[in-house]
């Protein structure tokens, strides 16, 4: 019964289908920022790790992208067996060199500028933040604006950090060099790529 | 029982991934070539293997896919194309703009407005628009992330100078969410003002060049120009000679060895879309009755 338990969940039921599936909900989310888009259900995870996540890393992740793991994450043993199985992406302790960084505790997110932010002459060079957050249905409203928003869109979601948005804003003043955000709540997914900015808060 | 077969729209999951991945960021970071490990595709160097690996990583089976080469759905290489992804993908294929969710296209943006949910897909042959200028890659990628523009707009000015207007008039240049200039493929520039708040995604692929970028809807993209020397599109003398359209871009044919001669939409699904709602050209007094003949 031990072993059966140890036993590593399974991934995508239909790796291809799955996997081109999920990216063309996360391609446009990220072309249209702040609009909660799903990905299909039934993919296998670890327990505490969220639907959306999983998708993501069974469709982003090989061995070309170091990942990084916040506290919890990485305290779960499951976790990285899963990822090494089913992806093969390394796992690395220093944030600065990840591709992905998944955190499933976001109120301990540390300073942004810990994770790789780019370089000016290869700007694309940065980490995408997935951040496990407790609701993109409900909450306190924000609105944002950016390439990808026809005008303002809102959405209403309970997000940690509390002050994220404020930490959020070196992107402005770090353009073209920056951090993208996906927001993660089960199967819903929402992008904030680093063009992203909060036009209001509230409401 | 097994019969050998593709990966599902050719390419291997590790190089969709790879693709997918530059798409990502080149979705955040607009207009900025991301570079990517370009394949080698079945079909050589500009035929379109870059917008065919971009096409491939994202295609999926309830996609319906239209390619067009310089607007028109049935020469060689929209239809090798439209056949490859048939075949490799299984994906439906149509040539009207309307019902299509992919649309490949070599230099041509199609004349119907495009919706949101479209991704347009660019066949991009040198995607850096200050290569003609300063040959050294490291400059160029210097002279981007400084956002030093100046040589571009001394190339405008050197048009002016000598034409007395600015005579580019494809692969025209633009700056896309006011930080990066951009070449949109060597479109005609009466497609420029297409690409500005569209709001459909727009991806570019440069195979040999090994770059991806993109432009996410809604999203500014201005063309490069002077006050005094305002960015304009091209004015046609005459309407579509055979579905009478005056707001398309048209193509010249060469209708015998006499000096005749022609103007036609570019745009092959846009002009048959007319006709058949009973537009008529000066060329095309006859209603077009294939059907008809007994």
């Amino acid at each position: 019964m031990q072993s059966l338990d140890r036993a590593l969940q399974p991934g995508f039921a239909d790796k291809v289908l799955s996997a081109q599936a999920t990216f063309r909900t996360v391609m446009e989310a990220m072309a249209r920022p702040g609009q909660v888009m799903q990905v299909e259900d039934g993919v296998g995870r670890p327990p505490s790790m969220m639907a959306g996540v999983a998708a993501i890393a069974l469709t982003l992740f090989d061995q070309e992208t170091p990942i990084w793991l916040d506290a919890p994450l990485s305290g779960a043993p499951d976790i990285g067996a899963w990822l090494k199985f089913h992806t093969g992406a390394p796992i690395v302790a220093d944030p600065a060199l990840a591709s992905f960084a998944l955190v499933a505790a976001p109120e301990q997110l540390p300073d942004l500028r810990s994770f790789a932010l780019g370089s000016a002459d290869y700007p694309d060079r940065s980490t995408t933040l997935v951040l496990q957050v407790a609701s993109l249905s409900v909450g306190p409203m924000c609105q944002l604006r950016g390439p990808g928003i026809d005008g303002t869109v809102s959405l209403c979601a309970s997000i940690a950090p509390a002050d994220l948005f404020a930490r959020l804003s070196i992107n402005e003043a770090l353009f073209p060099r920056g951090i993208d955000v996906i927001l993660v709540d089960g199967r819903s997914l929402v992008a904030m790529p680093r063009t992203t900015r909060l036009a209001a808060a509230g409401g | 029982m097994n019969a050998p077969t593709y990966n599902f729209a050719y390419l291997d999951e590790q190089t969709k991934r790879m693709i997918r991945r530059a798409i990502l960021k080149a979705i955040a970071i607009p207009g900025y070539q991301v570079p990517f490990a370009s394949r080698e595709m079945p079909m050589p160097y500009g035929w379109g293997t870059g917008g065919v690996q971009v096409t491939a990583a994202i295609l999926g089976p309830d996609d319906v896919l239209k390619v067009i080469d310089q607007g028109s759905d049935d020469t060689t290489n929209a239809i090798s194309i439209r056949k490859f992804f048939a075949k490799t993908a299984g994906v439906a294929t149509t040539t009207s703009t309307e019902a299509a969710t992919v649309i490949q296209t070599r230099h041509r943006i199609p004349e119907a407005p495009l919706q949101e949910g479209q991704v347009l897909v660019y066949q991009v042959p040198i995607p850096e628009p200050l290569r003609f200028l300063e040959p050294r890659e490291t400059e160029t990628r210097r002279m981007h992330a400084l956002a030093e523009y100046g040589l571009m707009h001394v190339k405008l000015y050197e048009d002016i100078a000598r034409f007395g207007h600015i005579a580019t008039s494809y692969a025209y240049p633009v700056k896309v969410n006011a930080r990066y200039v951009m070449d949109p493929s060597p479109t005609p520039k009466f497609d420029n003002p297409k690409m500005d708040n569209c709001p459909a995604l727009q991806l570019f692929g440069a195979g040999r060049e090994k770059r991806i970028y993109a432009i996410p809807p809604y999203t500014s993209v201005v063309s490069l120009d002077f006050e005094d020397h305002p960015f304009t599109r091209y004015k046609f003398d005459a309407p579509c000679a055979l579905c009478g359209a005056e707001d398309s871009y048209l193509d010249e044919i060469v209708t015998d060895d006499k000096g005749s001669r022609m103007f036609v939409c570019s745009d092959t699904d846009y002009c048959e879309g007319r006709q058949a709602a009973g537009h008529r050209g000066t060329q095309n007094a006859a209603p077009h009755k294939e059907g008809a003949h007994v």
